[in-house]
C-alpha cells in the first residue's frame, strides 16, 4: 500500500483525473483505510471549489462598455 | 438575406468579418477581462482591449467559431505575456522544494489537536473573502498563476491549457501541482499576516 505522503501528493491528480487506472487504485486503497487522508481529500475537493468561487470578478459595466465599444469600432482597423 | 428572410447578410466581405468577430467575441468579453485581472491586475483592460485587436487581425487563422474561447485565451495570454515583459515586474521565485512539502490540511490539523474538529478546515475557508484570495493569487508567479486560473476557474484542460500556452502538458501538470501547492502555502501565510488563524486554545 502506498504511503500518506504518495497519497496527498496525488490527491489533487486524483481529483482532476489526471491519474491513470494503476495510481487511482492505489489512492482508493489508501483511501479505504486512512481517514487522515480522506479528511485531506475532501479538503482538496473543497479548496478547488473555493478558489473557483472566489477567483472570478465581475466586469464593471463601464469597462464593458469600452470593450464593446471597440469590437463596434473595428472599421478600418 | 439569410434563409430565415432576416436582413443580416453582409454585402461587404469587411463587415461580415467584423460581424462574425463581434458575435464570437462579446460573449467571451467577461471571462477574458476575469482571466486578465488576475494575470496583470489594473492592466487588465489594456490586456483585453490588446487581445480584441490582435484576434481581429488574425480572425483568418481561426477556423471554426467552437474553437473562438480557447483562440481569445491563448492570445489574451500572450498579451499579458508582454505586458509582464514590458514592466519587468516579475513575481518573486519560489524554490520547488519549499513548495512541495506544504499541506494546509495538516497545518490547520495541527493547530487542532487529532481528533479535530471535521468542519475546522471548512471553517478556516470561509473566514476568506473573494478579496483576500485575490490578493493571495496576485502573490504566485504568473507560470503557475495562469495553468490554475485556466484549469479551475474557466474549466480548460490542462492538455488544452498547453495548446494555448505553447508549454508541454508535462510541464503544465508539474505547475499545476506546483501552482496549487504554492496557493495552499500562501493562503496560510496570508492568514498568520492577516490574523485570521484561530486563536490557540489555551
Amino acid at each position: 500500500m502506498i504511503s500518506c505522503a504518495q497519497a496527498v501528493r496525488e490527491l489533487w491528480d486524483y481529483l482532476d483525473g489526471l491519474v491513470d487506472d494503476a495510481e487511482r487504485a492505489a489512492v482508493e486503497e489508501h483511501l479505504s483505510v486512512c481517514r487522515r487522508c480522506c479528511g485531506e481529500l475532501e479538503f482538496a475537493e473543497e479548496l478547488r471549489g473555493f478558489l473557483a468561487r472566489n477567483a472570478d470578478e465581475e466586469l464593471p459595466p463601464d469597462v464593458h462598455a469600452r470593450l464593446t465599444a471597440t469590437l463596434h469600432g473595428l472599421e478600418g482597423r | 438575406m439569410a434563409a430565415d428572410g432576416a436582413c443580416t447578410e453582409d454585402t461587404d466581405p469587411a463587415d461580415a468579418a467584423r460581424r462574425r468577430f463581434r458575435e464570437l467575441a462579446e460573449p467571451e468579453l467577461p471571462r477574458l477581462y476575469r482571466l486578465a485581472r488576475r494575470l496583470v491586475g489594473d492592466d487588465a483592460e489594456d490586456a483585453v482591449q490588446d487581445c480584441l485587436l490582435n484576434a481581429y487581425r488574425r480572425l483568418g487563422q481561426l477556423e471554426h467559431g467552437d474553437a473562438a474561447p480557447a483562440w481569445l485565451t491563448r492570445i489574451l495570454v500572450n498579451c499579458c505575456r508582454d505586458r509582464h515583459r514590458r514592466r519587468a515586474r516579475r513575481p518573486q521565485e519560489v524554490a520547488v522544494e519549499d513548495i512541495e512539502q506544504f499541506s494546509l490540511y495538516r497545518k490547520l490539523a495541527d493547530e487542532d489537536p487529532f481528533p479535530y474538529s471535521d468542519s475546522l478546515h471548512l471553517d478556516f475557508l470561509h473566514r476568506f473573502g473573494r478579496e483576500d484570495v485575490q490578493a493571495v493569487l496576485a502573490t504566485l508567479p504568473e507560470h503557475y498563476r495562469t495553468p490554475l486560473l485556466l484549469v479551475y476557474v474557466d474549466g480548460f484542460l490542462a492538455k488544452e491549457v498547453a495548446q494555448m500556452t505553447k508549454v508541454p502538458l508535462g510541464t503544465i501538470l508539474a505547475r499545476l501541482h506546483r501552482g496549487r501547492k504554492l496557493f495552499e502555502r500562501r493562503l496560510w501565510e496570508y492568514a498568520e499576516a492577516n490574523e485570521m488563524l484561530r486563536e490557540p486554545v489555551a
